[in-house]
């Protein structure tokens, strides 16, 4: 039989009455796209190579390339679409499992599209975040149920009181939103520097993910949150002891109940040093943690660690949005953690399966309102810190999150955009050529951390004042107010189910 | 504020963001064109200037570099015309091409070697005049990584606009 | 009294909705625990008759019951006959009825859609609580006696039980609420009355304020952004907001905090409408600053977001609150042993028009009357 060709999915367009043949792209391009042909003074482009990364098109000076989506068509049909075909002629070619980067590409349900928010007319007052004070500060960790306090009586008879009540660690955010697990690894060293800066200006946190933590980044660990996953990369005294607390690793939304595999070839000097693995082999996290086989494993882990580390930091568990969400997640509470992750079907990867990635899981929407409110039916939710995780696209996102009762809200795409990811979705090939998402020092260095953390702070400053402008449209003026408080949301075209599950009445429905 | 002829300044590279795309070579070409604007440099105009910024590239490592504008510069004591001379008010070591002879003497002495003959023009030297002409040096102002950067007597970064 | 079905309507309708209200408030407090007639209420409530519009007030009482001061009194409203056989079998059942009768009322042709209007005086009874599962002392008992009647026996509602102590409230002006329930003949030590402005229509008399649990009573003019955070709170300590008004999500707000966490009312204000972290950051002494900022570390989620002016009552306080920014006007006055509290001067003056002092309390900061001082 005659061989299919894999598809093209895109078009390098190049202007040729625009083009100056100074070769940029042919330099730039990692997936060598671009060739220049010095006998006939041209630049041409072979397409099948474009992932749509779109980093040569804005490189251009004189902006003459232009990268289309193939409008190449299969015959019309509703069920056998074009990507079904190619993926399974790429299959039939290689007898593999199909990869993928980033998060869930398929049209599913986007709850958050059809929620909207309140603002407040005539009975009450909007406030105006411009003049007046609004609150973004939270705190994750574990809280008492009640304060025990003593009264004392100053000297000049001033009422003092003394907390009498131990307060377990918590960490303090200046904007509900952190920068999630994306492993030195998976992204560049420059890529983490960026989200280590931006997060330690504007008084956030980030996440090292599985990838230990590098030595460069030593200065930022004050504000890093550490994670322990079933690989234990990285993971000794001293990454427990500089980190601002520590996350549990169970799973990830992207690919749940799926382990990690960083190829051999991206295992560096570096790499191997912060993950204490040897140079060249892979790093193989398993699917389970082999020591965690039940809640109650679990729970010896989390007090391991928090024994580690004297119970000065917060220890929580991150896991994906699966069916049975809400009673793992009470669970975990109850095994002692200060906040639970939760990481929806969208949430992003560097690398897992296509198969998985598109079809496991459920979206984060529906999971904070399940596990909020199992929590609060078991009377625990104002004990501990909910992180929601996964796809979380907007400043509207995050407040809809928030509403619907999550405590902060983890960015991991919306972050990487922000450093210049166009979402082409090719993390896990390494020739990512905007520095992020790759180890090759061609490429790493094209992410330069002060352009980085910039635009990352540039990111959680906008979004926090945007979300300013929607609380005080609300009347609302401390971010804790918004927690949990599904009044102030409304569904559009959801129906009875839906409804329910998300706590929700129906835009048109009065209080 | 000075204008940007008026101001002692450094450019400064930083190899480590040095990405390798060599857009500043087209600007500083752009800029030293006769019509200063891309299209018109590249497609016709004759003859096309040189660049005066250097780049260079071994592995992975990359930078691009231009006169250096030494305190002490050799370049300015092995000129025999004193076609090159140093700005007092601002330090730059600029090239007069009026007074250029040729004789390539500048181009010898460079500890940087980044003077460099225009055969075009024949005879003359052409050397980095940190966009004398323009509001700010177009390979700082085009260096998509700012792995050139520019900073004023302090040493402070000073950025366009 | 009207037609029942139009009745079933309006009370289904209300208990649906959180209904956003503008209102009147008014407090008075002897704190020698000294009683008084019901008359200055009366006229103070009334002279802010432009802070309603005619669909609800009502008032609390402190002391009135001097003769069943051991026994919790219950006023309940029943909108059928078997409302009322079915709720007293359920009272017997776990209470000794010490006395009960009808609320006396004067007629008032006015008003439309009045209930039937009960009061009990009740002792739990002691065999009840022992053999009790769930440990739960005289009050939560009470208190959970109360919420089961509400939600689970139809057409009858409890709107007051304290010791000693009670509400008075239904769908109309504040004069014909009180000329209704004889208002001016009670002796209290504490009296609290509200006037409404509710933003739709309302029929159900249990709507109206002041609303209460237990010994305590709130009146509340405002409209909490917050509820939703607020209600999903009280929902970890056991209480479900079946009414689904600020008021409610209120009082049990004060009951959490004041009778289970045992916290006073300072620090109650410093919960409840919170200083901003910048404030609290700008406190010289560190022992202060820390505990504020606890405070909001744990009750993060009962700090009341959005205007509200609120007068709460129990049998030795009274306290006025502003929330966070002021956004709902509160007064208060002194003279001698009396503390006057409203959303206006005027409603103060017009029943004591020489006050010793008169003040705008700042916002967040608690006007607290307490018995005895």
């Amino acid at each position: 039989m005659a061989k299919a060709k894999k598809l093209s999915e895109f078009r390098v367009e190049r202007d040729e009455e625009k083009c100056i043949k100074c070769q940029v792209c042919v330099r730039m391009c990692a997936n060598d796209v671009h060739t220049y042909d010095p006998e006939t003074d041209t630049v041409r482009a072979d397409s099948f190579k474009c992932v749509g990364c779109h980093f040569c098109e804005d490189l251009c000076p004189t902006a003459a390339i232009t990268i289309e989506y193939n409008p190449t068509q299969t015959k019309e049909n509703a069920h056998w679409k074009r990507e079904s075909i190619y993926d399974i002629v790429k299959q039939a070619r290689t007898g593999g499992i199909l990869l993928t980067g980033m998060g869930n590409d398929q049209a599913y349900k986007n709850y958050f599209d059809h929620l909207v928010l309140n603002a407040s007319q005539v009975t009450n007052p909007s406030i105006d975040p411009l003049r007046e004070p609004m609150e973004l500060r939270i705190h994750l960790g574990r809280k008492p149920d009640k304060i025990d306090c003593r009264l004392q009586m100053t000297e000049e008879g001033r009422k003092k009181y003394q907390i009498r009540t131990r307060i377990p660690p918590q960490l303090e955010l200046e904007v509900p939103i952190l920068f999630t697990a994306m492993s030195f690894g998976s992204i560049s060293l420059n890529a983490c520097k960026s989200l280590a800066k931006a997060a330690c200006k504007f008084g956030t946190y980030w996440n090292t993910g599985e990838g230990g933590l590098h030595r460069d980044l030593y200065p930022y660990a004050h504000r890093a949150i550490v994670q322990v996953a079933s690989g234990r990369f990285g993971v000794n005294e001293e990454y427990l002891e500089r980190a601002a607390a520590i996350e549990i690793k169970i799973g990830q939304g992207a690919k749940p109940g799926i382990g990690g595999h960083l190829p051999g070839e991206k295992v560096s000097e570096e790499i191997s040093h912060t993950r204490m693995i040897p140079i060249g082999t892979d790093a193989l996290s398993p699917a389970p943690h082999h020591d965690i086989y039940s809640i109650e494993d679990l729970k010896q882990l989390i007090f391991a660690l928090k024994e580690a580390t004297r119970y000065t930091k917060p220890v929580g568990v991150k896991i994906a949005a699966v069916h049975n969400v809400a009673p793992i997640a009470s669970g975990i509470v109850r095994a002692g953690a200060d906040f639970v992750a939760i990481d929806g079907i969208r949430g992003g990867t560097g690398a897992a399966p296509t198969i998985i990635r598109n079809n496991v899981g459920i979206p984060i929407e529906l999971a904070i309102a399940a596990v909020d409110q199992r929590l609060r039916e078991e009377g625990i939710r104002n004990q501990v810190s909910l992180i929601a995780a996964g796809g979380f696209r907007s400043s509207a996102d995050v407040t809809k999150g928030i509403a619907l009762g999550a405590d902060a809200v983890y960015i991991g795409t919306a972050a990487l955009i922000a450093l210049g990811c166009h979402v082409c979705q090719k993390c896990y090939t390494g020739k990512c050529n905007w520095g992020i998402a790759t180890q090759d020092p061609y490429l790493t260095k094209r992410l330069n951390p002060e352009i980085g953390a910039e635009h990352a702070g540039n990111l959680l400053r906008a979004w926090s004042l945007e979300i300013k402008e929607m609380m005080g449209g609300m009347g609302i003026n401390v971010i804790d107010s918004l927690r949990g408080n599904r009044e102030q949301l409304r569904a559009l075209g959801l129906n009875e189910v839906e409804l329910r599950l998300l706590g929700l009445k129906h835009a048109g429905e009065a209080w | 504020m000075l204008k940007n002829s008026m101001r002692a300044k450094r450019i400064i590279i930083r190899e480590e963001y040095c990405m390798g795309c060599r857009l500043c070579e087209v600007y500083c070409i752009t800029q030293h064109s006769k019509s200063k604007d891309i299209m018109k440099c590249y497609r016709g105009e004759e003859p096309r200037p040189v660049s005066r910024i250097y780049f260079e590239e071994k592995g992975p490592i990359s930078f691009a570099l231009q006169c250096r504008h030494c305190d002490d510069a050799p370049c300015l004591y092995a000129c025999l015309t004193g076609a090159m001379y140093k700005d007092k008010k601002t330090g730059r070591i600029l090239h007069n091409a009026d007074k250029c002879v040729g004789c390539w003497m500048c181009i010898m002495v460079c500890p940087y070697g980044v003077i460099r003959p225009d055969f075009e023009k024949k005879k003359i030297a052409s050397k980095c005049d940190l966009c004398v002409e323009a509001e700010f040096p177009a390979c700082v102002e085009h260096c998509p990584n700012e792995a050139i950067i520019l900073v004023d007597e302090e040493g402070n970064r000073m950025k366009k606009d | 009294m009207s037609s029942p079905n139009i009745y079933q309507s309006c009370r289904k309708e209300d208990k649906e909705y959180h209904i956003p209200s503008g209102c009147g408030i008014s407090g008075i407090m002897n704190r020698q625990g000294k009683v008084f007639s019901g008359e200055a209420i009366y006229h103070s409530i009334c002279n802010m008759t432009e802070r309603g519009n005619g669909l609800g007030s009502g008032f609390a009482a402190y002391g009135i019951y001097p003769e069943f001061k051991d026994c919790c009194c219950f006023h309940i409203m029943y909108e059928t006959a078997l409302a009322q056989q079915n709720t007293e079998e359920y009272l017997k059942k776990v209470f000794n009825l010490k006395h009960s009768e009808p609320i006396p009322t004067e007629k008032v042709t006015r008003l439309k859609f009045i209930p039937l209007l009960w009061r009990y005086f009740a002792q739990v009874k002691e065999e009840v609580l022992k053999t009790h599962q769930e440990k739960l002392s005289e009050e939560d008992f009470i208190m959970k006696c109360v919420m089961d009647i509400n939600e689970k026996v139809s057409n009858a509602f409890v709107f007051s039980s304290g010791k000693n102590m009670g509400i008075f409230k239904g769908v109309g002006n504040p004069d014909e609420i009180g000329e209704f329930y004889r208002i001016p003949e009670y002796q209290g030590y504490i009296w609290t009355a509200h006037n409404r402005f509710p933003t739709n229509t309302v029929g159900w008399w249990g709507g109206a304020h002041p609303f209460g649990i237990l010994d305590w009573s709130v009146v509340h003019n405002g409209e909490i952004s917050s509820y939703g955070t607020n209600r999903h709170y009280l929902e970890n300590f056991g209480y479900h907001c079946t009414l689904f008004t600020d008021t409610e999500v209120m009082t049990y707000l004060f009951d959490l905090l004041v009778r289970r966490h045992h916290l006073d009312f300072e620090v109650v204000g410093n919960i409840l409408a919170a200083p901003f972290w910048s404030q609290i950051e700008r406190i010289e002494d560190e022992q202060t600053r820390e505990f504020l900022k606890t405070l909001r570390i744990i009750y993060g989620s009962a700090l009341v977001n959005g205007p509200f002016a609120v007068i709460v009552a129990n049998a030795k306080y009274m306290v006025g609150l502003n929330d966070r920014i002021k956004l709902r006007p509160l007064v208060a006055a002194s003279k001698s042993d009396f503390l006057y509290i409203a959303s206006e001067e005027a409603a103060i003056r017009k029943i004591c028009p020489n006050a010793d002092k008169v003040w705008m309390p700042k916002a967040g900061e608690p006007t607290i009357g307490k018995l005895g001082h």
